[in-house]
């Protein structure tokens, strides 16, 4: 079952491409395969300000993935005390059935390995009981890893400090 | 086998704290040093790439000797002490027949910058000089008119301010993690966040108010809000009263520069400046408004510096919680500093630096740092004497002085070029003789002495072997030192024999630096007593808006605002910046970094594009007064419409770095090599640009 969610605090990212850099570091990967990549969107105007959004782009870790379903040869794989989906790289083919198969183009192609490889939230990090290599050296710690649970409360209790109008009101 | 090693980045400059991860001999892992406050694990997108500099094999691996023309790219590999044996006979040819003085050795400031100054003083050369000077001589010489203290000496404590003004200093871009993580704490706890700039950058996109001001005129801007803090008294007046020397001299001067004046000059509305000077003295003195990182913009680059500062001051914000703070040093906590070299006794240098800082034709810039853009006009002009040899230490003059035609025909006079890097850069690619610097990975560093309002030493400390014949930056200075007969200035046989030399009666061992990294003097922060207690190093002991240093070499403390010209008839101003990914023109060929940056674009106003026929992303020639390139086109209307911008450092010529060679344009190619004369900042705004499509 899937247990875990890759939560990115927008306001806080400053866009610098840490994550990415480290997980490709972390992973030892060649120029091409992004598991995760912040995609800038932006800037444009809005109500008189330049606002642009910096949007983070791991694997979700569907509770339903498609890409296992489709892969034939085994290789992707759900893990079953987690959820994390992850491909083995032993069995993968580089069929790229998994490429067509996944909507938001999470699984990329290694180039140097002829196979595919994806974001697997550094399950040997979390087995070491560390957080993922995107989330640990964030620039502005704006990426949260934990339970899904955890990381929706994080969100409300952002939002509601937001919005509480607690502020001194200045008599001048 | 499996260690952890507590270290320093030096992807940029900053020298963020880092975590090292090392299995069998390979690093395997760094990450921000997490017992360091706004580290906590954190690495900027460079400090993530710096495993990939480390595996680069584009890198120098081994010395080399120039075979054909300078800048052929014909190299042939040596060994040490041929490479060390051949630069130790030419230097002492140049020295013996045309005195120390005829070397420069130019570098970018480091752990070691000491041991090599000590390296020039032994054989009698003024000539040291640090990129510093390029980046921000103007802001420290502002920084020394106002408080007797220079930029370095001075920090600011984002994380309590309330509200912060950001003059083109793209904090969110142009990365330093600590500051980033301080700014974002004080966003988080409601601070505003005013951000004044020609271009939108990522930080414009996390302002609550952002001004794309007409490029040049920040100074008008500035004495717009001086004159409205000073007309509705808006400033501190208790401590204007008591630290401020010169206020009335200041009143008399903004008379004029009204806000509607200023409308005119920047674009930026009257009533807008008239709210920002209010809202910021309602925040008064948890305020920053920020003298920059880089000041190198225009001629009067001091003058803008001194701006900022002097607005600081009004609002009673300098040694201010949520303000600037003077960095204190282990002397407020009864403790001592580590050891330098240059504390030994040198012979006497008898002649003036070839800036000629110091003298009356260049009295102020600071000459800790010197004032490198002189170096292409003293070599070509002679004057003060003729120089013969230069030690480019990761300072590129080719990538970092305007007018790199100039440089070139400048350094082609030079007898000696020796480049001491770790990549082919341009001046290693011009050089008769690379010498490869190790990686910050693969060596021990000199210890850094790092002030602020808790006084810390930290240590870089070697990770790994060097994987290539390379060698520590200090230990190379000293073999060749050794060749010309000054090696007793450096009593040391490798880096910790050094760092121990350093750290003997500071009462800390190398040791002590293992548990986290760094090495604490006292545990709290210390701030000075803002009613009795603040140390201005000032001849008056006070705040100069008047300013002896100034006045005393024959400047002005007030000169009158020159209008800024507007281009026109496919003509722009130039300005130049950074993004996350880069570092000056270090990190262009990494593997990681470029994959995400590998050129730059010209960005330009949409309707300004319109009128000259250019698409985004189509190739335009863009031409100087000096230089001419060819660049895509960035078609946008987050520029204004006066100006064109680029990300500097780009355009390599060194083919071995083969992602970055030939990718996009270099700034420094297309700028003008003129300067703040007073300061000591290039100007390097001051370029104009003719466009067209290619």
């Amino acid at each position: 079952m899937s247990k875990y969610y890759l939560f990115q605090d927008s306001k806080k990212c400053i866009g610098c491409h840490s994550c990415e850099i480290q997980c490709k570091t972390n992973k030892a990967l060649p120029v091409g395969p992004k598991p995760c990549q912040i995609i800038h969107v932006g800037p444009k105007m809005i109500g008189g300000l330049p606002r642009a959004s910096y949007v983070f782009m791991p694997c979700f870790h569907c509770e339903n993935p498609w890409c296992v379903a489709a892969c034939p040869t085994g290789a992707m794989q759900q893990r079953a005390k987690d959820g994390i989906v992850f491909v083995d790289h032993n069995l993968c083919v580089g069929c790229k059935t998994c490429v067509s198969a996944c909507p938001w183009g999470a699984p990329q192609w290694n180039p140097e390995t002829g196979k595919v490889v994806k974001c697997d939230y550094c399950m040997d990090r979390i087995d070491a009981g560390l957080k993922p290599a995107c989330v640990t050296v964030c620039t502005t710690h704006c990426l949260h890893f934990g339970k899904v649970e955890e990381m929706t409360q994080m969100r409300r209790e952002r939002h509601a400090r937001s919005v509480a109008a607690l502020e001194e009101v200045n008599p001048s | 086998m499996e260690k952890e090693v507590y270290s320093l980045c030096f992807m940029c400059s900053i020298r963020c704290p880092i975590k090292v991860l090392v299995k069998d001999g390979q690093v395997k892992w760094i990450e921000g040093n997490p017992h360091v406050a706004g580290m906590e694990g954190s690495l900027c997108p460079r400090g993530a790439a710096g495993i990939s500099l480390l595996y680069d094999d584009q890198r120098v691996q081994s010395p080399m000797i120039r075979v054909g023309e300078r800048g052929e790219g014909k190299w042939r590999k040596a060994s040490w002490e041929e490479a060390l044996d051949l630069v130790g006979s030419k230097l002492k040819e140049i020295i013996d027949e045309h005195g120390g003085h005829s070397v420069v050795l130019g570098e970018r400031t480091q752990l070691a910058t000491h041991a090599s100054k000590t390296f020039l003083k032994a054989i009698k050369s003024p000539n040291h000089f640090t990129h510093d000077a390029l980046c921000k001589g103007s802001v420290n010489t502002a920084c020394r008119s106002l408080f007797g203290y220079t930029d370095g000496q001075m920090g600011m404590q984002y994380n309590k301010a309330k509200h912060i003004v950001l003059y083109g200093r793209n904090i969110f871009e142009a990365v330093s993690v600590k500051e980033v993580n301080n700014v974002m704490q004080a966003l988080e706890n409601g601070a505003k966040l005013t951000y004044i700039d020609p271009r939108v950058t990522v930080t414009a996109t996390k302002a609550h108010r952002y001004w794309m001001i007409r490029p040049g005129t920040d100074l008008a801007l500035n004495y717009a809000l001086i004159h409205v803090i000073l007309k509705e008294r808006l400033y501190d007046a208790e401590y204007v009263d008591r630290w401020v020397a010169g206020i009335s001299e200041l009143q008399d001067f903004v008379s004029s520069y009204t806000p509607e004046w200023a409308e005119k000059e920047t674009g930026i509305g009257a009533d807008e400046i008239v709210t920002l000077a209010r809202e910021m003295s309602k925040d008064k003195p948890s305020v920053i408004f920020h003298f920059g990182y880089r000041g190198a913009n225009n001629t009067n680059e001091i003058y803008l510096r001194r701006s900022i500062m002097i607005l600081n001051s009004l609002m009673g914000s300098v040694e201010a919680p949520g303000g600037f703070f003077f960095k204190k040093g282990p002397g407020e906590e009864g403790g001592k500093p580590a050891r330098k070299l240059t504390e030994q006794k040198f012979p006497k240098i008898s002649v003036p630096r070839f800036d000629k800082v110091g003298t009356p034709d260049f009295p102020l810039p600071d000459p800790n740092h010197g004032v490198g853009q002189m170096l292409p006009f003293a070599i070509l002009s002679e004057d003060p004497y003729p120089l013969k040899a230069l030690i480019a230490y990761r300072f590129d003059p080719l990538g970092s002085i305007a007018d790199t035609n100039q440089t070139k025909k400048a350094l082609d006079k030079l007898d000696l070029i020796v480049a001491i890097d770790i990549n082919y850069s341009d001046i290693a690619w011009y050089a008769d003789v690379i010498l490869p610097e190790s990686t910050y990975l693969e060596r021990t560093d000199c210890v850094q002495q790092a002030n602020g309002l808790k006084p810390q030493m930290f240590l870089r400390r070697q990770a790994v072997e060097p994987r290539y014949d390379t060698r520590d930056g200090a230990m190379i200075l000293k073999q060749i030192a050794e060749r010309i007969g000054t090696g007793n200035f450096f009593p040391y046989e490798n880096m910790d024999e050094l760092v121990r030399w350093q750290l003997e009666g500071t009462g800390f061992s190398m040791e002590d630096f293992e548990a986290k990294g760094f090495v604490a003097y006292g545990k709290k922060q210390i701030f000075m007593d803002r009613r009795d207690g603040l140390k201005f190093k000032t001849p008056s002991g006070k705040i100069e808006f008047k300013s002896s240093l100034l006045e005393d070499a024959g400047f002005e403390s007030f000169p009158v605002y020159e209008p800024v010209t507007a281009p026109s008839g496919g003509k722009f101003r130039l300005v130049v910046g950074r993004n996350a990914l880069h570092t000056h023109v270090s990190t262009q060929n990494n593997p990681y970094l470029n994959e995400i940056c590998s050129e730059n674009e010209l960005w330009i106003n949409t309707e300004k594009a319109a009128e000259l026929g250019i698409n985004n992303g189509d190739p335009v020639a863009i031409s100087s007064p000096v230089g001419s390139g060819e660049i895509k086109a960035k078609v946008t209307d987050l520029i204004h419409p006066e100006a064109v911008f680029m990300l500097h450092g780009f355009g390599h010529e060194a083919k071995k770095a083969s992602r970055s060679y030939n990718k996009g344009v270099s700034d420094s190619v297309l700028q003008e090599n003129v300067y703040d004369k007073i300061g000591g900042s290039p100007a390097y705004h001051e370029t104009i640009v003719t466009v067209k499509a290619a």
